[in-house]
């Protein structure tokens, strides 16, 4: 199709609008950004790739980073096995299903940084239930104090939150199947581990793909629930990458190492994620979703 | 082999209405057989309880004579292929057809020798290794069928309007192969659907349902000729069969001006009853001339359907069809001379038939 005059363009004109103001002038900014040195009140210096190489070579990115994947891999380890068979378990159809499904997703309604209000109160050794349960068992738990209580909290802390996401996800890709499909297995005479495994989920693979890909990203930029909860401590072992960007940026002045983190982090966010996409996308070749 | 009895049967959803009641039939072993019905007459929950998928609130399900209400589909080792086509997406076409004999442990090289057999039937030979999920609606179906076939021991094959969303000039394939499997194996099948040719060149046994019970059980002749129930003599042919309300008067019955002379026993043991008189379109004769005991009748519409028309006719004070060969000239506004073939004649009673000779008369 041609268009025969620019008139077209004042169609357009809007959405360019707030795309410029939404996308395209931060991301510029941050990439102009990244390759200057820059102290508030003095003028720019152009460094070429030298805050990519800092970056590159800082430790507390580094460790963050492999501590950032390893915390993203766990929590999906846990949260969609656990948010499936949640799933599974609730009743269909019925009041019980209204009642489950709205005390399941409360945890989604509060604010993250209220979130990591809670868990700290649930955590303080000296009013906190969790320390008192452990203490209890004869365990000393100590949140601020033993870096692995403080990293399975943060990891439990994360599992409470976000795994009915997964459970809502997967309870409307539940609903969604055909009884035709069961009841073919039924009479195919599969048991029920082979109907989970040929009927349910493949046909909850689009649900998961979309559950995945966002409780990898979110958790992949976790900050707000894990800074109130932890600081990032004891030491660095909760130390994510979202917190090294903001001590540089807004602690250390550092803006040009921060942009240059911040795309780096961006960029690291696209592929892993697009690297899912095509995996769970493709879990048999060829097929397609109806 | 088995025979698939079932002895008052009713079952009743939780609203509280029945889908189907007082059900009782019968298949012989072998069997070609439809279950024929409007949407909603409970053939499909007849065919569940068969399967095993839903247990009757009343009633016995026989296999062989052994009661089987209490058993499991795959106890009771009956195939069903429903309406949509289901396959196992993540499966190719040879571990679907595979997957009832894996489920029951068969052992591998038994599986390897019967797939290809089935696949040679159906036609799906050179699509073993396809992936499942991207093949068209008819050959998802033939995969749901071979799945049930694929047993060998399979009691029965059940069909919930297979053809439903198979492209039209598909359908003529399935049922093709449909119809070779059945010859196949000598296997029992029972196929639902409310479409009234497909029932009628299926099955060399057709039951008529509506509201839940099972009106007329017969080959498709007996049904075209001899319906035994208002509803299943205008729910087959095309048109249905003409029905007239009809009342009594001494030994007579008539509708409009058309009345039929009744044995004397047999008036009585109607008398107070609903009556209809029922002739098919194909059984009332038209003459050019006045015949004994016909109707002078006007044209009133004539619909060409190819090789016969379809005449709307009022005479007698009733309107009725007639169904003739296109040979005869006529045109809208014509009178001709109706006469109803008495041995096609059908007297109801409360939706009954009521079988008898008869003495007609034109007033």
């Amino acid at each position: 199709m041609s268009i025969r005059n620019n008139r077209a363009w004042l169609f357009v004109l809007p959405a360019l609008l707030v795309m410029a103001l939404n996308a395209f002038i931060p991301f510029i900014t941050v990439i102009n950004y990244s390759l200057q040195d820059i102290l508030p009140g003095l003028p720019a210096i152009d460094v070429g790739l030298e805050n990519f190489q800092t970056v590159l070579k800082d430790d507390l990115f580094r460790n963050a980073f492999v501590r950032q994947l390893g915390f993203s891999f766990l929590i999906l380890l846990i949260e969609v096995p656990l948010g499936v068979a949640i799933a599974l378990a609730l009743p269909k159809k019925s009041w019980r299903a209204t009642v489950s499904l709205i005390v399941l997703g409360l945890p989604l309604l509060i604010p993250w940084n209220v979130v990591g209000i809670i868990w700290r109160v649930f955590t303080r050794s000296d009013l906190g239930i969790v320390p008192l349960f452990f203490n209890a068992l004869g365990y000393d738990y100590n949140v601020a104090l033993n870096p692995v209580d403080a990293y399975w909290t943060v990891v439990i802390m994360d599992v409470w939150h976000w795994t009915p996401l997964i459970v809502l996800l997967c309870y409307a890709g539940l609903n969604a199947i055909p009884d035709a499909f069961y009841q073919a297995a039924e009479i195919d005479g599969a048991s029920s581990w082979r109907t989970f495994l040929y009927v349910t989920l493949p046909r909850l693979r689009s649900v998961l793909t979309i559950g995945i890909l966002l409780r990898f990203m979110d958790s992949f930029r976790i900050y707000t629930e894990v800074f109130l909860l932890t600081g990032g401590g004891p030491g660095t072992t909760t130390t994510f990458l979202s917190d090294v960007l903001v001590r540089k940026a807004v602690g250390g002045f550092e803006f040009g190492y921060a942009a240059a983190l911040s795309l780096i982090y961006f960029f690291v966010i696209l592929v892993i994620s697009y690297a899912f996409f095509l995996v769970l996308t493709n879990v048999s070749s060829g097929s397609r979703t109806r | 082999m088995t025979t698939i009895e079932l002895v008052d049967v009713a079952h009743m959803y939780s609203s509280g209405q029945y889908a189907v009641k007082n059900i009782n039939l019968k298949w012989e072993p072998g069997v070609s057989s439809a279950l024929l019905g409007p949407s909603g007459c409970g053939k499909t929950t007849l065919l569940k309880i068969i399967s095993g998928l839903l247990r009757p609130t009343h009633g016995r399900v026989l296999l062989n004579g052994e009661e089987v209400n209490h058993k499991t589909p795959k106890e009771r080792n009956i195939a069903q292929v429903f309406q949509f086509p289901v396959v196992y997406e993540t499966l190719n076409v040879y571990d679907n057809l595979a997957f009832p004999l894996r489920n029951r442990h068969v052992p591998e090289t038994v599986v390897r020798r019967r797939i290809p057999e089935i696949a040679e039937l159906l036609g799906l030979t050179d699509k073993l290794k396809h992936n499942s999920a991207g093949l068209s609606a008819s050959d998802k179906q033939l995969i749901s069928l071979g799945r049930g076939v694929v047993r060998d021991d399979l009691a029965a094959i059940l069909l919930d309007e297979p053809l439903t969303v198979i492209d039209p000039h598909q359908k003529w394939h399935l049922r093709r192969r449909l119809k070779l499997l059945h010859h196949r194996f000598k296997i029992t099948m029972i196929y639902v659907t409310h479409d009234q040719h497909e029932a009628l060149t299926f099955a060399d046994q057709v039951t008529v349902m509506n509201n839940g019970s099972a009106l007329q059980t017969g080959s498709p002749q007996d049904l075209h000729s001899k319906p035994q129930a208002p509803f299943v003599g205008y729910f087959i042919g095309s048109p249905g069969m003409n029905l007239f309300d009809a009342a009594l008067t001494g030994n007579q019955i008539s509708a409009g001006r058309y009345s039929l002379n009744l044995p004397q026993d047999t008036a009585k043991a109607i008398a107070g009853q609903s009556l209809k008189i029922g002739i098919r379109p194909e059984f009332v004769e038209i003459h050019a001339a006045e015949q004994p005991h016909s109707i002078p009748s006007t044209v009133k519409e004539i619909y060409l359907t190819g090789s016969s028309k379809i005449l709307d006719l009022y005479g007698a004070d009733l309107h009725f069809k007639a169904r003739i060969p296109d040979t005869t000239t006529l045109h809208v506004g014509d009178t001709v001379w109706a006469s109803f073939a008495r041995q096609w004649l059908m007297i109801y009673a409360d939706d009954e038939a009521v079988n008898l000779p008869l003495e007609e008369t034109v007033r």
